[in-house]
């Protein structure tokens, strides 16, 4: 038995280059129960990180006890992470869950029956549609509902109420991985695959704390650095990571750029292709368009110019570039630290120009896995609930919204496709000056999520704003609605979601919904129903009622584009292991990775956009993307870097930037209610290097004011890792927990000090790149609440206790590895 | 060569009116964070092109030829309020971006014309950008349309 806290990625099965991933079963049972009194198991994958990893729910006596690893899965061979062991299941049946609906009365929230709760909703919605039609509506949702209720919140916006105002909290994890994939591509699509590890020489991690935001991922790795021809690893990141370490310990490189400086990192990095003559120059000519312009944009990016700006030695950027160019296979992955930077999606398509000049995609090892932040923000990317369109179309092809339109039965003209739908950041600006007036809020918590936080509060607080809320807990965001709707969670519900590499599974409902909690795909037919939307034939709009149902008519509107699931069926899905899409006719078994025949879906009736100009955000119109004919060739973009929005002065002259740790997911709304997820990162923090400490007479465990131009914290200092001028603090930390605290009072909120700005082509939010000033405040008591495990562990080793304290947690590895569908390791 | 003088004169003019009035939308709708950042970026092109036609002006000179005048246009002094404001300001801008690139393709055939290379580079890069200047703000003024028309209150 393991204590998963202390030991984070669990037991090492190495093994060597081209071989199969070893299987090992990770198991958790919670209140003392033994494997054998499980009632039963049931099929499902794991919410807890956007990993996907196949598991089992063990249910006794009606409630979800525990949760074990599938060994048959290709996502996880078996394994799961701490989050996913001690976080699954404990907040099912926490205490406070919502049990029955609440409607805002004399300023309270107070409980009622569904009738008032739903009829309040809709008597609203029928009033504004009434008096001022539908872009009075906005929808704000998650990267955590199912395939079924995003496709069916997409059909009541786009083609019931006509509104483009629909977005995701996906905007601010994922939507820069979307907009990449669209500016290099043509549209959306992970090109690479898990199985990469296995055959690759070179694995770079930029932006991207592998080790602690998909740990699972991480001891995939793991197993290939500790096994035979391991493969070197190249970290960017300004904190002394996990996977900074392992950088140094298998010879590769830790590139720590100053914060807000990716993009001339990554400009020098591709000049360095080109120098040393690193590039595959006639596969680039075969597949590709933009080269010389590329050439041109990275030439000023000397490594001696980048080591000016980012502060990277001019020799390691040599060093990383010259593994990059000389690897045979290099897998990329790119996270948050690339994601929720300054000059997000340049940076990232970035990473795959260095694929493309190197003809490297396509084949096992050479592959890019740009991630995602959450477990289903792949769907809402898909499904059209943010802001994009059924099946990766196009809003402005008029043959896709034509497609649509003849799916839904409605007329084209209610579809919204006069502009790109609106994102989330400008969805919350059209309610500041509420011109959305009725805004739906699911499965997510902006209160404390987005960015500058005193304004999203003030703004769900402004009375001419009808907010609804649909969760499972009373979030800080659900405090400030005008109707709270109890929502079921995960196991208490069916349905599919997709993770980052592709991979479907069927998620089972295991037991019942607490009280009144009804399922989201219930309570947005609930809603469809009660406005009665109708197609042109007078039918229902949406004909659906089960989340089978659903899965079929969403199934159908893929039919011939990127992300088909024609091939799919939840009898499918509940087989040995989740399947990655396209499943098609030509696919029946689902496809590993995309692109093998480096045909890119950049036709222009075919792609899922135009494109856009990287620095500004101006969109390249169908015209003048005719004109370039790309025809299956990939686009290679690039831009100069440009300094960030907010640099440091004399009064904020520090680098500000947000982050997460191995314990916690978002806003700990689950993992929160975990006891060893909690008291293994109990509180916020702050972490500052050593001489900023020093300089600031900071010693570890002090309480620290933390002030940015809008906003400030209060909370302790961890000496630890993050490079020097820089500041790191977690974003988990709101005010759920705090007895007596309202959200405007509480003091340890990262987002307090994050700015209004964002990406101007993926409309992702920059929570990475602010000024601040630190100042002490009193002397601590301890250390600071901040795990030693991981990136967040003290300077000076040894200075603090270890986190350790999970219940113990059952892991074996198996003899015999099983077969895995399409795993190029076990193809003979 | 008294009219390509003049043009020059005007590209440097209206680039100016044009830098100033990205300047004058940035400060008049801070609270709409991509428009501040964006006009101040589209600004600075304007600002870098004026710097560059710098180098080759004093072999025209820069006519105060009264005719063409009539072409200046006038720049955004003061932004409008609100969400039409803003929509108005920025078509604004879109007509001053016009004057500007029309007034690029005319100096650049002048410049290969006199074979003036230097002059010809700085017409072409410029017109370039003041291309993707428009588009920037055909964009924007796209997604502002609809909810400004449609549900914004009345101006």
């Amino acid at each position: 038995m393991l204590d998963r806290i202390a030991d984070i990625w669990g037991e090492r099965t190495p093994h060597a280059r081209g071989t199969v991933w070893p299987a090992r079963v990770d198991l958790h049972l919670t209140d003392g129960v033994a494997e054998q009194d499980v009632d039963r198991w049931v099929q499902s994958a794991c919410l807890l990180c956007s990993n996907g990893c196949g598991c089992d729910i063990a249910v006794k006596d009606g409630r979800m006890v525990g949760i074990r690893g599938r060994a048959t899965d290709v996502v996880n061979h078996g394994r799961l992470g701490p989050k996913g062991l001690y976080g699954s299941t404990p907040w099912a049946s926490s205490p406070d869950r919502l049990t029955r609906p609440l409607v805002r009365e004399g300023g309270r929230l107070v409980e009622t029956d569904w009738e008032t709760a739903m009829g309040r909703v809709v008597e609203r919605s029928k009033q504004l549609l009434a008096e001022n039609g539908p872009l009075t509506h906005g929808f704000y949702t998650s990267g955590q509902l199912f395939i079924e209720e995003y496709y069916t919140l997409a059909v009541i916006g786009k083609a019931g109420l006509g509104t483009p105002h629909m977005d995701g909290n996906t905007r601010l994890c994922t939507a820069t991985s979307a907009a990449a994939f669209k500016e290099s591509f043509g549209a959306d699509g992970q090109p690479g695959s898990y199985t990469d590890i296995e055959h690759c020489d070179a694995v770079f991690l930029y932006g991207h704390n592998m080790a602690e935001t998909q740990t699972v991922l991480w001891a995939r790795i793991l197993d290939r650095t500790h096994g035979a021809d391991p493969p070197r690893i190249v970290c960017v990141d300004p904190r002394r990571t996990p996977v900074a370490e392992e950088a140094e310990r298998t010879g590769g490189v830790h590139l720590a750029p100053r914060v807000g400086t990716n993009l001339a990192l990554m400009n020098g990095l591709t000049r360095e292709l080109f120098e040393h003559g690193w590039v595959d120059e006639d596969w680039v000519a075969a597949h590709t368009l933009g080269r010389d312009e590329l050439r041109a944009v990275v030439d000023p990016y000397t490594p001696e110019e980048v080591e000016r700006i980012c502060g990277t030695p001019a020799s390691d950027v040599r060093r990383a570039a010259a593994i990059f160019g000389e690897s045979p296979n290099v897998l990329s992955t790119v996270l948050q630290g690339f994601y929720q930077s300054h000059q997000a999606t340049a940076a990232s398509v970035a990473v795959h120009n260095l694929h493309l000049l190197r003809g490297m995609i396509g084949r096992p090892g050479a592959g890019v896995l740009q991630m995602n932040g959450q477990p289903t923000a792949q769907n809402n990317r898909e499904c059209g609930a943010d802001g994009d369109f059924p099946g990766f179309r196009n809003w402005g092809n008029p043959q896709h919204v034509e497609e649509l339109a003849s799916a839904w039965n409605v007329d084209p003209l209610t579809i919204p496709h006069w502009a790109p739908p609106t994102n989330a950041m400008q969805i919350f600006n059209y309610a500041e000056k509420a011109s959305i007036e009725l805004l739906w809020i699911s499965a997510t918590n902006p209160a404390v999520s987005m960015p500058e936080s005193s304004r999203i509060r003030s703004i769900l607080s402004k009375p001419e704003v009808f907010v609804v809320v649909q969760d499972l807990f009373l979030t800080e965001t659900a405090e400030l609605a005008d109707v709270v709707l109890p929502a079921a969670g995960w196991g208490e519900k069916t349905g599919t979601f997709t993770n980052v590499n592709r991979t479907v599974h069927l998620s089972e409902q295991a037991v019942e919904p607490p009280g009144e909690a009804r399922s989201d795909l219930d309570i947005l037919l609930m809603y469809a129903d009660a406005m009665d939307f109708r197609d042109l034939d007078g039918n229902p709009l949406i004909s659906w009622r089960t989340p089978e149902q659903a899965f079929d008519a969403w199934r159908a509107v893929t039919a011939g584009r990127p992300v088909d699931y024609t091939g799919l069926s939840y009898e499918k899905l509940r087989g040995p292991s989740g399947i990655p899409w396209p499943v098609d006719e030509e696919h029946p078994d689902g496809t590993d990775r995309l692109y093998t025949d480096f045909v890119f879906p950049t036709d222009t009736d075919y792609c899922e956009t135009y494109g856009h100009d990287l620095v500004t955000g101006g969109a390249v119109t169908e015209q003048e993307h005719r004109a370039l004919r790309p025809a299956g060739r990939a686009f290679l973009k690039g831009a100069p870097y440009l300094p960030a929005h907010e640099e440091p002065s004399e009064d904020y002259p520090l680098l500000y930037t947000t982050g997460r740790t191995a314990y916690q997911f978002h806003t700990r709304t689950k993992t929160g209610r975990s006891r060893p997820l909690h008291d293994a990162a109990p509180d916020a923090w702050v972490e500052l290097s050593v001489p900023d400490a020093a300089s600031l007479g900071i010693s570890e465990g002090d309480w620290v004011r933390v002030e940015s131009p809008r906003g400030a914290i209060e909370v302790r200092a961890r000496v630890g890792q993050v490079m020097e001028g820089a500041v790191f603090a977690p974003f988990h930390y709101g005010s759920w927990d705090l007895d007596g605290v309202a959200p405007d009072e509480q003091d340890r909120l990262a987002n307090e000090l994050t700015m209004t700005v964002w990406d101007p082509v993926s409309k992702q939010p920059t929570f990475k790149t602010a000024a601040c000033r630190v100042t002490k405040v009193r002397d601590g008591d301890g250390p600071a609440p901040a795990p030693t495990t991981t990136a967040s562990a003290p300077a000076r080793v040894g200075s603090v206790p270890d986190t350790r304290g999970g219940p113990p947690s059952g892991s074996h590895v198996l003899a015999d590895t099983p077969t895995y569908p399409l795993d190029p390791s076990q193809e003979s | 060569m008294p009219h390509l003088s003049t043009y020059v004169g005007l590209a440097d003019h209206s680039e100016r009116t044009l830098a100033d009035s990205f300047r004058a939308v940035a400060q008049g709708h801070a609270r709409e964070a991509d428009v501040f950042h964006t006009c101040q970026l589209l600004a600075g092109w304007s600002d870098a092109h004026r710097e560059r036609l710098a180098t080759v002006v004093d072999r025209y000179g820069e006519d105060e030829v009264v005719e063409p005048e009539r072409l200046h246009a006038d720049g955004l002094a003061e932004v409008r309020e609100g969400a039409v404001g803003l929509l108005r300001d920025l078509q604004d801008l879109h007509v001053l971006a016009s004057l500007v690139q029309t007034t690029w393709t005319v100096v650049a055939q002048a410049a290969q014309g006199v074979r003036d290379r230097e002059l010809l580079e700085i017409a072409q890069d410029a017109g370039v950008e003041t291309s993707r200047q428009i588009t920037w703000l055909d964009t924007r003024m796209k997604a502002a349309a609809p909810q400004a028309l449609i549900v914004g209150p009345p101006s």
